[in-house]
């Protein structure tokens, strides 16, 4: 079998010429290329195979259950999907406004020194350890929420369906919020890059023909980088899916389906992370790995279809792999 | 202001010929083609980077109708120059500009005027080919118009086909209209960017090297394509090649550095014949006839 891959990867033809060098560039190559591929599918396998339990006692129905009894024995996943996804996509819509909006400010009107200097502290923000937000959060912004932003924001959204009753500090709302803070960095620092190397003959191209700035940002510079903007809002949203110290701390952890954003509830990551010290039990373990299955699959498909995405509303340049 | 304001109004009546003798009494005696466009004049005309003084005390008078060539050898401010002539300059950093540059007697530097309007009467095409690669061949036409006002599917398609023409691309694309315009080549490419700044009809338009990235077969066809244009249009080409200034040309700037660091400065400045064939200093001369640069 290997002197079937070598002949394939033309590597004895390669030795006798003489062509040493690229022979062994070629097998660290693919040595490397296979190492990741293999690593990734060690762990889909090592988590679905830790699961089996969980699966031959719940079945598909797992996805859809809402117990979770380490007493009885009872788990289901629902709640924790509905955490992480609404957590998610609340940051999300309010991430990605704002840090595109921040990286057309610093690409497209800052001074050449504001945007390095803020350019590189965006940065910065996104190397912060995520404990740290979430010890922020519970300590900061959420007495600052219930004080302050709690009394004129019920009265305005209150009679929404998801946001009615009473406002909780650690609730998915400010988990969400603090989510926002974390992702932001990560729309913020690479939609920046992504905008900055949009080719300056594109602007001018529009700007010859009559366009105003922001013409020119929206009908030259945006649809050229659309393609890595999606890129970054993807890795962002994988981020903030998988996203566990900060939420944790915050969420409540409440094991139950909400029905108001001001209230608590769960995500996959921290109920993960706010369990696995009393597991105990083989059905019990069984489940947190499942639900990191669940978690593994729902980032890959998030991912999945942000690259679908960029591949059908992109007839030009933009780089099908996202830009990252 | 007064003038321009009637030419925008009547610059959908321009765009489509056929429709040309209904309503506009300015335009109705002209024949379709045939177009007075306007004069551009520069007077003592400094450009800077930052600190970094490009081009020093330009003065010059642009024809309409003409076709204007610079000429010069390569950091002598040929680029920066056309460049100021739309106020494409002040958006490169720390471009700033000093003097006036009047287009039919009025500034484009002056106090009330928006950069916006002026690049929609001056337009320009680069040095290497810029079409939107996320647009079609037809989005990449109407691009510019598509910033304006909204016009009729019908009346695009007639403007489409009526740049195109111009720009001598019109047989190569037409069965392909929906094409991504990055499915064209070099020459092609250009071309299009030629038609994309015919389509906003301009009074002038400037040509800063367009051909210098092509193939002959393709230089020629741009040159063709500018023999047609200057019936209706202004046009400033910065060149280097000599052949293209002489044939091309009906004026011919000769822009010169005297030492490394120094501006540029336009050193002679004629009818294209007289600079080709006796030009009165001596740098001139050992230019055109290939001495140096």
């Amino acid at each position: 079998m290997l002197s079937a891959l070598a002949s394939r990867l033309n590597l004895l033809k390669q030795l006798r010429q003489g062509n040493f060098g690229d022979a062994v560039f070629k097998i660290l190559a693919y040595f490397f290329g296979l190492f990741l591929l293999f690593i990734t599918l060690f762990i889909m396998y090592q988590l679905l195979f830790q699961g089996v339990p969980a699966i031959r006692e719940f079945g598909i129905g797992f996805l859809w259950s809402t117990e979770f009894d380490p007493v009885q024995q009872q788990f289901g996943a629902l709640q924790f999907i509905q955490g992480t996804l609404v957590t998610a996509f609340i940051s999300m819509l309010l991430a990605a406004p704002i840090g595109i909006g921040i990286a057309a400010f610093l690409v497209e009107i800052a001074p050449e020194r504001v945007n390095r200097i803020v350019g590189f502290l965006v940065e910065m923000l996104a190397a912060i350890p995520s404990v740290v937000y979430g010890l922020w959060g519970i300590f900061v912004l959420a007495p600052f929420l219930r004080t302050y932003v709690e009394p004129w924001l019920i009265p305005v959204v209150g009679w929404i369906p998801g946001f009615e009753g009473p406002f909780r500090g650690y609730s998915v709302f400010t988990a969400s919020l603090v989510l926002t803070i974390m992702i932001l960095p990560t729309v913020a620092a690479i939609s920046r890059n992504v905008l900055q190397a949009v080719p300056r003959d594109q602007r001018e191209a529009m700007l010859a023909l009559g366009s105003t700035r922001w013409e020119m940002f929206s009908k030259a510079v945006m649809p050229y980088a659309k393609g890595g903007v999606i890129g970054a809002l993807a890795l962002a949203l994988g981020r903030a899916a998988g996203e566990t110290m900060a939420v944790t701390i915050i969420i409540g952890n409440a094991r139950r389906v909400f029905t108001s954003v001001f209230d608590q509830g769960a995500t996959i990551a921290s109920v993960i992370a706010g369990n696995f010290t009393d597991a105990s039990g083989g059905v019990y373990i069984s489940s947190l790995f499942l639900l990191g299955f669940v978690l593994f699959i729902l980032t890959l498909s998030i991912n999945v279809v942000a690259r679908l995405l960029i591949r059908a509303t992109s007839t030009g340049p933009t780089n099908p792999t996202g830009g990252f | 202001m007064e003038r321009n304001k009637t030419k925008e109004q009547t610059s959908k009546e321009k765009a489509t010929p056929k429709k040309q003798e209904s309503q506009t009494g300015q335009r109705q005696a002209e024949a379709p083609m045939e177009h007075t466009a306007q004069s551009m004049e520069v007077n003592g005309l400094n450009a800077y980077y930052g600190g970094f003084k490009a081009i020093t005390d330009i003065g010059m008078k642009i024809a309409p109708n003409k076709v204007t060539a610079l000429i010069g050898p390569s950091g002598c401010g040929k680029s920066t120059f056309i460049r100021t002539l739309n106020r494409m300059h002040e958006v490169a950093r720390g471009g700033r500009v000093e003097g006036e540059v009047l287009l039919d007697g009025e500034d484009i530097y002056g106090k009330n005027v928006d950069p916006v309007q002026v690049r929609r009467k001056i337009g320009m095409v680069f040095q290497k080919p810029n079409p939107f690669p996320t647009m079609t061949i037809y989005d990449n036409v109407v691009a510019g118009l598509k910033l304006q006002k909204r016009h009729k599917k019908g009346e695009l398609d007639d403007i489409v086909e009526g740049s195109l023409r111009q720009s001598a691309l019109w047989d190569e694309v037409k069965n392909k209209l929906n094409d991504s315009g990055m499915s064209l080549s070099g020459g092609q490419q250009q071309r299009l960017c030629i038609a994309r700044t015919l389509a906003v009809e301009p009074e002038v338009i400037l040509l800063d090297e367009p051909a210098s990235a092509l193939d002959p077969m393709s230089t020629m066809k741009i040159e063709d394509a500018m023999l047609e244009l200057k019936k209706r249009y202004t046009i400033v080409i910065v060149t280097h090649n000599m052949q293209q200034a002489s044939r091309a040309s009906d004026y011919t700037g000769f822009f010169f550095i005297e030492d490394m660091g120094e501006p540029g400065q336009l050193w002679e400045f004629a009818e294209t014949e007289k600079i080709f064939t006796r030009p009165e200093r001596k740098e001139t001369e050992d230019y055109v006839t290939g001495r140096f640069g």
